[in-house]
């Protein structure tokens, strides 16, 4: 193995699948169904919480010694909203553009339980190093669902990904559009986010029996 | 032993200690930031206001400001005065464009008398009046730059939002929404009415431009009604202004 031990390659490799953060933690569902309609939304939010829980939990790993465990979980909100606010005030006088696309997202960072959930559950148990992995392997978890659920509802519901069409244009009826083919409006409605993601954990569970729980 | 950490002086001073160095680290970063956030947001005025009277880098289907470099220089070259409206006293002032409508908004309800900017630009021998206007959406504050010729006809639109859902309301600042206001008429018969966001118009392209409709985007009902809203009851302000105009 070369830059990573074993153990720490799980780290990252874990979330991915047999522990992944949404579909067998069911953590971040809220921000899952919320922001899927687009792909570009989706990746952003994707990359922005890599960002939040990578340094976040190397922040909290650090402090794991001096934390009192009374007031813990408030110290773990304080340190992801401090992060969260400083991410946004750096956008907005460097990338004020960027800014602009994130807009309420990364407010919404702060309330993903993802984050408070590996805070507590991990950095406060381990060192920074495999905090940030186990960070990064959580986030990208997290990303990989919310961009398959992305890329199925931005396809079905608006014809488009990341903004560009792909199945013709609906409104001159061009491309898939001249056969009879609708967009699905009801795809870019939370319900159906809900729905594709029940469909994504069938199928893993359908393939790996062991994680059904009776 | 007791956990040192188990303490509640321990914890006290702790989340006292917390509190200070939060609480500079936060100050420290918004106010080193706030002057590139503040000409960040005036140079986006510039853009979106210019965006409306059609002077912007749009291809064929995105929604395109001029560069934030080109944009002051643009603005002066296009720009030919900046009013502000207050009754029927009119004066020019060169910084109406910060003017911030929300203030504005909030003071007109304290009972003063509100300041209504109105920018006036000029593009390939056409005059254009701009004017800045802000209401409510579904989560958050919508607003939007109005271009008008003397008639108030739409010329071109602006819209932005703070906080509306990604794919439905968020899609105001989409050119298939904005561009459909281009040539409506926001009065009927002479007399002002604004123009709504409505469904099953049965217009979807929007080839009728007098019937003070546009077709509204599937899914986002309160921000298109929010933006109704905010047409016609911002915009009316300037309806006296315009009769002016006429002369």
């Amino acid at each position: 193995m070369g830059l990573l031990s074993k153990k720490d390659a799980q780290l990252i490799t874990d979330p991915l699948a047999d522990n992944n953060p949404i579909t067998i933690q069911v953590l971040g569902i809220c921000s899952a169904l919320a922001i899927t309609a687009e792909l570009k939304a989706s990746l952003v939010m994707a990359i922005s919480v890599m960002f939040v829980l990578g340094l976040g939990n190397v922040v909290i790993s650090l402090m794991r010694n001096i934390i009192p465990s009374k007031i813990r979980i408030i110290v773990q909100l304080i340190v992801v909203a401090a992060l969260v606010i400083i991410v946004d005030l750096v956008l907005k006088a460097f990338a004020y553009q960027l800014s602009k696309t994130l807009s309420v997202f990364v407010g919404l960072i702060i309330t993903n339980c993802i984050i408070m959930g590996r805070f507590e559950a991990f950095a406060l148990a381990n060192g920074p190093w495999r905090s940030f992995l186990d960070g990064i392997g959580n986030s990208v978890g997290y990303g990989v669902i919310l961009l398959i659920v992305g890329f199925f509802r931005e396809l079905l519901g608006s014809g488009t990904l990341f903004g560009i069409p792909v199945l013709g244009d609906p409104i001159a009826k061009t491309g898939l559009y001249a056969i009879g083919y609708e967009n699905n409006g009801f795809m870019i409605m939370p319900p159906m986010a809900l729905i594709v993601v029940g469909i994504i954990i069938w199928i893993q569970r359908s393939k790996n029996k062991a994680l059904i729980e009776d | 032993m007791e956990n040192r950490t188990d303490k509640n002086s321990y914890t006290i001073i702790f989340a006292i200690g917390m509190v200070f160095v939060v609480g500079a680290l936060l100050a420290f970063f918004a106010s080193f930031l706030k002057p590139n956030i503040d000409e960040n947001k005036r140079i986006e005025r510039q853009q979106n206001i210019l965006y409306a009277m059609g002077v912007n880098d749009n291809d064929e289907s995105s929604a395109n400001m001029v560069s934030t470099a080109e944009a002051p220089e643009l603005f002066k070259k296009y720009i030919k005065k900046q009013l502000v409206i207050q009754g029927t006293k009119v004066s020019e002032d060169d910084k109406a464009y910060l003017i911030d409508v929300k203030k504005e908004q909030t003071s007109a309800k304290a009972g003063n008398e509100r300041r209504l900017p109105l920018f006036v630009g000029e593009k390939d021998g056409k005059t254009f009046y701009i004017a800045p206007i802000r209401g409510k959406g579904l989560w958050d504050a919508i607003w939007a730059y109005v271009a008008l010729d003397k008639n108030m006809v739409v010329q071109g639109v602006f819209f932005d939002h703070k906080g509306e859902t990604a794919g439905l309301g968020a899609n105001i600042n989409k050119r298939f929404f904005m561009d459909d206001f281009i040539g409506e008429d926001l009065k009927n018969n002479g007399a002002f009415k604004g123009i709504a966001v409505a469904k099953g118009n049965a217009d979807p392209l929007n080839k009728d431009k007098s019937d003070n409709e546009v077709d509204a985007i599937a899914g986002a009902t309160i921000t298109g009604n929010g933006v109704s809203a905010m047409l016609k009851s911002e915009l009316k302000l300037y309806v006296s202004h315009f009769e002016t105009l006429k002369n």
